[in-house]
């Protein structure tokens, strides 16, 4: 630097030219700037004022989805073909926890906890659970475009529902046969991936693929051959999927599934976070990603297959709510978990409120899905997609 | 404050010693043959050799993200393949050339990771571990960065968060793959005066590099690679000579010594390719 300075001492035009070439080239980058924004970004000591200001501005979006959620659930309560308002809903709701004057009807009860409620919940649940394996899988591979069924878990799923209607099965075994056809798919793919890939991520992927396309050519099968006039019917609405079916005791089962499926994933959120980042990267940080990859998978696998064995095919959730919550709350996954379960919870809501008010018929959920998520994950592509590739 | 602290702890000398290291790709490619090579305590080894001749191979070797089929890696003192690798990530940390992530990071949150071998397994960072994350970032001078995303860098500003990481990890060794292969001049010298400036607080660092002059200027022990082996090794004034480049490299090349005008006597080496009409 001593030399370089004293030669430009001797020559004028020369040291005009190497100025311009060390502003250009050889300054740290961003050399302005910082000098401007040092004072204002203290890097050793914040105040302990501005850590809770910043932990409160990072949990905002989290706290509005939530609000926005609860507002949604009970306008969701009220209406449909028989209106109840919103005040007389949130009293009703009230009156089931304190002692309240009963200043509604019987049937106004009678709609909002026995037919509208289970339904909600049950949308929450569905909403919920695709939405966070949707956000645990494009993190573990990071790859924005992976859904929850990319190990084929809900073309099994569906294989078991539609194999169980074939056989004339009531609802809990059909319930139980499509949660069990979920499992036993993942497994196939898993298997494939560590046979073939030795672990490879890739390997997996495409053993998911393989297995998706096996098991949606056995779900043919079953419609094949089933007959034209009852099941076949039934197995297609069914795979088309829907909330109706949902009833309040019916969901103790898969909400203790999703709940515990959605803490094992909290635990391993910042490890995945890193991985999200890159895997190599994360090995040498010391995240053991066999670990991480067997809580995904599992978990994912898990709540993907309830929901498919409740609620049926519903596609294109945990693909498009994962890039909306990362759109609020970043890519960070201890931050992206918490809100895509609620948002997910909340889409599934609205979408299902669509679903069974908009006609007099109950159109299947899939299906909106599908349509409202399709031209929606096109804008956000031409809004983020830039950054993927 | 504990996180602060920019020395290693004391304790046992942390150094890298390498001994009789074998590796092949499954599907050939680039292998080590026989490497052995130490780093001592609070020194800067350079790696050096033409292209394909294994330098990062070694490294990932070094990391645990390869397992050598022959061979002893031992980082203070405890052999690598029998450590987790939370443990080795405590000893060792790892600068890339890049890394690309599909996600919208912040440079600050890809410089936090640096933290995660010492986070609780179960927890995120605190305060604390952001507060050292930017100070580390401020320590290289891109502060400034610390909000923008890690993916809309330029590749010298990346290298520079990477290592910023590295460093928020405090490990004793530090492993670098051509840490200025993508900087400007300006930041390749700052860079490599932190690096040397990281040696002297007590840590190895083993770095790979494109430039002769770096392991000339900078490093305590070089060691050239050809063909996957160690071809010489030891001190640079003894082992980076004109003749080993150019034999190394392929082309003519001479190491010169430069006296800094007005520096007391102050000399560099430095080397310089021999024009071609004087090589035959």
């Amino acid at each position: 630097m001593t030399g370089e300075r004293r030669e430009r001492s001797t020559d004028d035009h020369r040291r005009d030219r190497t100025r311009r070439t060390r502003h250009r080239s050889a300054g740290p980058p961003m050399t302005e700037q910082k000098a401007r924004e040092t004072p204002v970004r203290p890097t050793g000591r914040r105040p302990d004022g501005g850590r809770a200001r910043r932990a409160l501005r990072d949990q905002r979006p989290l706290l509005l989805l939530i609000a926005v959620t609860l507002v949604l659930i009970v306008v969701s309560l009220g209406i449909g073909r028989y209106l109840v308002d919103p005040i007389t809903v949130v009293q009703v709701l009230t009156g089931q926890v304190i002692r309240l004057p009963v200043t509604w009807l019987p049937e106004q009860q009678a709609v909002i906890l026995d037919v509208r409620l289970p339904r909600i919940l049950a949308a929450l649940l569905v909403g919920a659970a695709l939405s966070a394996s949707g956000s645990a899988y494009q993190a573990m591979f990071r790859n924005p475009l992976v859904s929850p069924e990319i190990l084929g878990v809900a073309a099994g799923s569906g294989f078991g529902a539609s194999a169980a209607i074939l056989a004339g099965l009531s609802t809990t075994p059909l319930q139980v046969l499509s949660f069990a056809g979920g499992l036993l798919a993942a497994v196939l793919a898993v298997a494939i991936g560590r046979v073939v890939g030795r672990g490879s991520l890739i390997i997996l992927v495409l053993g998911g693929i393989v297995v998706g396309a096996m098991f949606n050519a056995l779900i043919s099968a079953t419609q094949y051959f089933a007959n034209p006039e009852t099941t076949l019917p039934e197995i297609t609405f069914w795979l088309f999927g829907s909330l109706a079916r949902a009833t309040m005791s019916g969901l103790v089962v898969p909400a203790v599934i999703v709940g515990s499926c959605l803490a094992a994933l909290h635990l391993v959120r910042w490890p995945l976070t890193v991985l999200a980042a890159g895997e190599d990267e994360a090995r040498t940080l010391g995240v053991d990603r066999r670990l991480v990859w067997t809580v995904v998978i599992g978990a994912s696998t898990l709540m993907t297959a309830t929901v498919v064995s409740i609620a049926g095919i519903i596609g294109w959730v945990g693909l498009v709510v994962p890039h909306l919550a990362r759109f609020m709350v970043g890519p960070a996954f201890n931050r992206l978990l918490p809100a895509a379960t609620v948002l997910g919870g909340a889409y599934v809501l609205a979408v299902d409120d669509i679903a069974r008010s908009v006609t007099s018929l109950d159109l299947p959920l899939g299906i909106l899905t599908a349509l409202i998520g399709a031209p929606f994950f096109v804008a956000l592509l031409a809004k983020a997609g830039r950054q993927w590739l | 404050m504990a996180v602060m602290a920019q020395t290693p702890e004391t304790g046992t000398p942390p150094n890298v010693e390498i001994t009789g290291l074998n590796f092949a790709y499954a599907r050939g490619g680039h292998r080590l043959d026989d490497v052995s090579l130490t780093v001592h305590r609070a020194q800067v080894c350079c790696l050096l050799g033409p292209n394909g001749t294994g330098k990062t191979t070694l490294l990932r070797c070094l990391l645990g993200l390869l397992k050598p089929e022959r061979g002893q890696v031992r980082v203070a003192g405890r052999d690598v393949s029998t450590l987790s690798p939370r443990e080795l990530a405590r000893l060792v940390a790892y600068v890339p050339q890049t890394t690309t992530t599909p996600f919208p990071f912040t440079t600050l949150e890809i410089v936090v990771m640096g933290r995660t071998p010492h986070l609780s397994l179960v927890r995120t960072p605190s305060a604390a571990d952001r507060r050292e994350a930017l100070a580390q970032l401020d320590r290289l001078g891109i502060a400034a960065l610390a909000e923008r995303p890690f993916s809309l860098l330029s590749g010298g500003e990346r290298q520079l968060a990477l290592l910023a990481r590295a460093l928020v990890q405090q490990a004793p060794v530090l492993l670098l793959d051509e840490p200025t292969a993508a900087l400007d001049y300006g930041n390749e010298t700052r860079i490599l005066q932190t690096i040397g400036g990281l040696a002297r607080e007590g840590r190895s660092v083993l770095m790979t590099t494109h430039q002769p002059a770096h392991a000339l200027a900078h490093a305590h022990h070089v060691a050239l690679m050809r063909g996957g082996t160690v071809v010489a090794q030891g001190p640079p004034s003894e082992v980076v000579t004109g003749e080993r480049l150019s034999s190394l490299y392929g082309v003519g090349i001479h190491v010169a010594r430069v006296t800094l005008p007005g520096s007391a006597g102050h000399t560099v080496a430095t080397c310089l390719p021999i024009p071609q009409d004087d090589s035959g």
